[in-house]
């Protein structure tokens, strides 16, 4: 996991403040949520970067949400779910892995920096891994910049 | 016009050290919609829970966002404190200031926003929840239980037992499974048919019970507390109703070499048998395979010497609709065909043979009355070779798991042998053993130290067929770091537990998973054990994983308890977390069907209104529908959305993050 190190004190946003990168995290309530709690339960410490919106389940996950979110003023959006197989109602994570096979390639097509969308498994029991993950989503769009510094055409809040 | 109760709660110290509680009241206030916004030390408390029911009446609040720990701690504490102030407990929601925000971020500005934001998103939310009353479902009181083994009968008679009527459905002509076919039993060494057969004879004659022997089941439609099971009851060619079970019919039939699966094929049967003497029902079948007179026209002595008619050579299957509410799985096991095993013989030593053909030769009704005989020249075999793990463990055969049972049964198989042929020789080829249940360590070490077992640390690489007739077995002692021949005249191979042929049909008839063993999926796998992923189906026995009695027994009972627990009341209260779609835009592109993981969805007719044709939706039914929302992410027409977690609601959460 190696972090843009040049980047991380130079990167600044419109104020010239150092970025702080505001990431959406779309979860599943079974495992990445309770996983996220298993964080808290442990005291594992994070970046405060995240936002968390709960969802029954990866597979309730329109692309149009991840859509509206970057749209909306965040600068990333992670989509975490069960692990494949586990999936609390059997297989709603694959249909949201499928979609995001598809979606991925269309943002990348867009112009959005693919490293601003990312999708992983996060179960019940990975509060470590969670807790990892927020820090290094956040380093690594820390280095990226703001949303809006690569992508003018988006609409302004 | 929405009036927001908000509640921010210290808990203590652990969000009130971070988060500045107060100051996030007071933001929280200035949102829009936003009645009351108030902080305390502990919300759950009775205290804290007063003052949110007062609130709800006070303000005459639409919706109340709890701001506290984790709503999986504490969503329902809240929702039933809003519920006995009159507030639909659906337009209740938690924001997670604890384990999200506080317990992780020590940086208390930082932290105090993202709390602010937090509750800001689920302001935003409730402002769009709906009331949602609970979906109430109709029971039919009577379970089915497939499966006539222990587990099954056990299931049965627990069910029975608690009032609800029980359809037990079993694929062979008699109940009792296995465990029929067993001698004796570890650790006891009780005798397996005494202590079953009481069992196979309550199951029988329980007012609660009906059996269906020789039947299975066809097709499965409905859901949870409505299933329509078809049975298709198999032609036995014998009236039950008149047949007393004397036996001349087996006496008299011609075909008598038969192979005898119950004997693992050891010993023969004739055409029309009972599969073993203490059958239940004790009444025959015609295998209409073998049988002369339904497969040529010829012969139907049994018809002629049966005193009482009840020989039916025009008896045809029959398929019977039942309805019931509960479904208990318990197909149980076989052994795996250890053909695949080259090393081993490939399964064309005759002298090789598998546990269940052990149980049939130790076994005093079995082909050779209990005395160990093997099966090329009826000799008695000085030396017996066990190989324990034959495709357990291992991965080259496909199988990583350990069969759990294997151990058990070599030591008491080794036991049995010594305790008949005195001056034999058991030798024991073993990788671990396995022995953690109750007195099962002192019967293996009562194997080794009473009754001279011996035991071999090694796996055995060949077993072949010396000239003389003798079978060679090659393996290593790792323990004496040296190679070992063993001259033996019988190997007994511990073949690996696998799931019964043809149980995948079932389980995709029901929507019920199974992993990549074939053994059938449990809902979790530590504390859901009995249930699985479809609604209202549970699980009992070896079909779940390897088990032994005791176990098969134990979650026999378990299910037993699940069912009754489904089957006590009238109506089955679901929660209301479930998708609806809108039949105006539904286009009937199906893909919500084919995707739905419980089959929750289906084809409706709308019927013809003025100008409009008949059109085909689809429609989701509640009963069965868990509210994962799959369906709603897919619809190409936004036709479906998910109640609890619209499409308003996650884009207005969304929006709050601007």
């Amino acid at each position: 996991m190696e972090q843009t190190k040049a980047n991380k004190n130079t990167t600044r946003d419109a104020t010239g403040e150092t970025f702080e990168p505001r990431i959406v995290a779309f979860v599943c309530n079974w495992c990445t949520y309770a996983g996220a709690d298993l964080a808290g339960t442990s005291r594992m410490q994070y970046a405060p970067n995240v936002r968390i919106i709960k969802l029954p389940c990866t597979g309730r996950i329109d692309p149009l949400f991840i859509l509206k979110a970057f749209e909306g003023g965040a600068d990333a959006v992670l989509v975490s779910g069960c692990h494949p197989g586990d999936c609390h109602y059997t297989s709603g994570n694959y249909h949201a892995r499928r979609r995001w096979a598809v979606f991925h390639k269309l943002l990348d097509f867009t112009g959005i920096d693919p490293g601003r969308l990312h999708f992983s498994w996060v179960s019940a029991a990975e509060g470590r891994k969670f807790a990892d993950l927020i820090n290094d989503i956040t380093e690594r769009v820390r280095g990226l910049g703001p949303f809006a510094s690569d992508n003018p055409a988006r609409r302004q809040a | 016009m929405a009036r927001v109760g908000v509640f921010i709660c210290h808990c203590g110290e652990n969000i009130g050290r971070t988060v500045d509680c107060a100051a996030v009241a007071a933001e929280a206030g200035k949102m829009s919609g936003v009645a009351v916004a108030v902080d305390y030390k502990y919300m759950c408390s009775d205290p804290g829970q007063a003052m949110i029911r007062s609130a709800i009446a006070e303000h005459k609040l639409t919706g109340v966002v709890v701001a506290a720990c984790s709503p999986r701690m504490h969503e329902v504490t809240f929702r039933r404190a809003a519920a006995q102030a009159g507030l639909n407990p659906y337009l209740l929601e938690m924001a997670n200031l604890r384990e999200h925000c506080s317990w992780v971020h020590e940086d208390r500005a930082a932290a105090t926003a993202k709390a602010v934001d937090l509750v800001r998103v689920m302001v935003e939310k409730v402002k769009r929840n709906r009331a949602l009353l609970p979906v109430r479902v109709p029971i039919e009181p009577t379970a089915m239980v497939v499966g006539g083994g222990i587990a099954g009968i056990q299931a049965a008679l627990d069910i029975a037992a608690g009032g609800r009527k029980v359809i037990l459905v079993e694929k062979s002509p008699s109940i009792g499974g296995h465990m029929a076919r067993l001698s004796e039993t570890f650790p006891t060494l009780d005798c397996s048919q005494c202590i079953l057969t009481p069992r196979m004879v309550e199951a029988a004659t329980h007012p609660n019970i009906t059996l269906m022997t020789y039947s299975e089941v066809a097709a499965v439609e409905g859901f949870v507390g409505n299933f329509q099971v078809t049975v298709r009851r198999k032609a036995r060619y014998v009236d039950v109703a008149k047949c007393t079970g004397c036996g001349d019919c087996s006496t008299k039939c011609p075909q008598k070499k038969i192979p005898n699966e119950f004997d693992a094929n050891l010993g023969t049967r004739t055409a029309i048998y009972t599969p073993f003497p203490q059958a239940v029902p004790n009444k025959p079948v015609i295998d209409a395979e073998h049988c002369i007179r339904l497969t040529k026209g010829k012969c139907g002595l049994c018809a002629k010497v049966c005193t009482r008619g009840a020989v039916n050579f025009e008896d045809k299957d029959e398929l019977v609709q039942v309805k019931v509410g509960a479904i208990v799985l318990a197909t149980g096991f076989e052994l795996w065909d250890h053909s695949a095993y080259g090393e081993y013989g490939g399964g064309r030593l005759k002298d090789v043979i598998d546990g269940f053909a052990f149980e049939r030769l130790a076994s005093a009704s079995g082909p050779t009355s209990g005395r160990i005989q093997r099966p090329s020249d009826q000799a008695e075999p000085k030396t017996v070779v066990f190989i324990q793990c034959c495709g357990s463990r291992d991965e080259k055969m496909g199988k990583a798991y350990c069969s759990k049972i294997c151990c058990m049964y070599t030591a008491k198989h080794a036991m049995l042998y010594r305790h008949k042929v005195h001056d034999g020789r058991a030798v024991v080829f073993y990788m671990d053993i396995r022995a953690a249940g109750k007195g099962y360590e002192e019967f293996v070490r009562r194997a080794i130290e009473a009754d001279g077992a011996e035991y071999v640390r090694g796996r055995v690489s060949r077993v072949y067929r010396r000239a003389d007739g003798k079978l060679i077995v090659r393996g290593a002692d790792t323990l004496a770091g040296k190679p070992v021949t063993i001259e033996a005249d019988m190997v007994v191979l511990a073949d690996a537990v696998v799931p019964r042929a043809g149980s995948e049909k079932l389980a995709q008839m029901l929507g019920v998973p199974y992993d990549g063993d074939g053994f059938y999926s449990e809902a979790h796998p530590k504390l859901r054990p009995v249930e699985t992923a479809a609604a209202g189906v549970f699980l009992a026995g070896a079909c779940q994983a390897p088990k032994d009695i005791p176990d098969s027994v134990a979650q026999a009972s378990a299910a037993a308890s699940k069912v009754l627990g489904l089957l006590s009341r009238d109506e089955l209260e679901r929660e209301p977390i479930i998708a609806r779609v809108n039949s105006q835009t539904c286009v009937h592109c199906r893909a919500c069907i084919n995707a739905c993981p419980y089959r929750a969805i289906e084809d409706a007719a709308l019927p013809a209104r003025a100008g409009a044709p008949a059109a085909q939706v689809a429609r989701v039914n509640e009963g069965l529908c868990q509210g994962c929302g799959t369906c709603a992410a897919l619809c190409r027409s936004h036709s479906i959305d998910l109640d609890g977690f619209t499409d308003e609601q996650v884009f207005a959460e969304i929006a709050t993050l601007e």
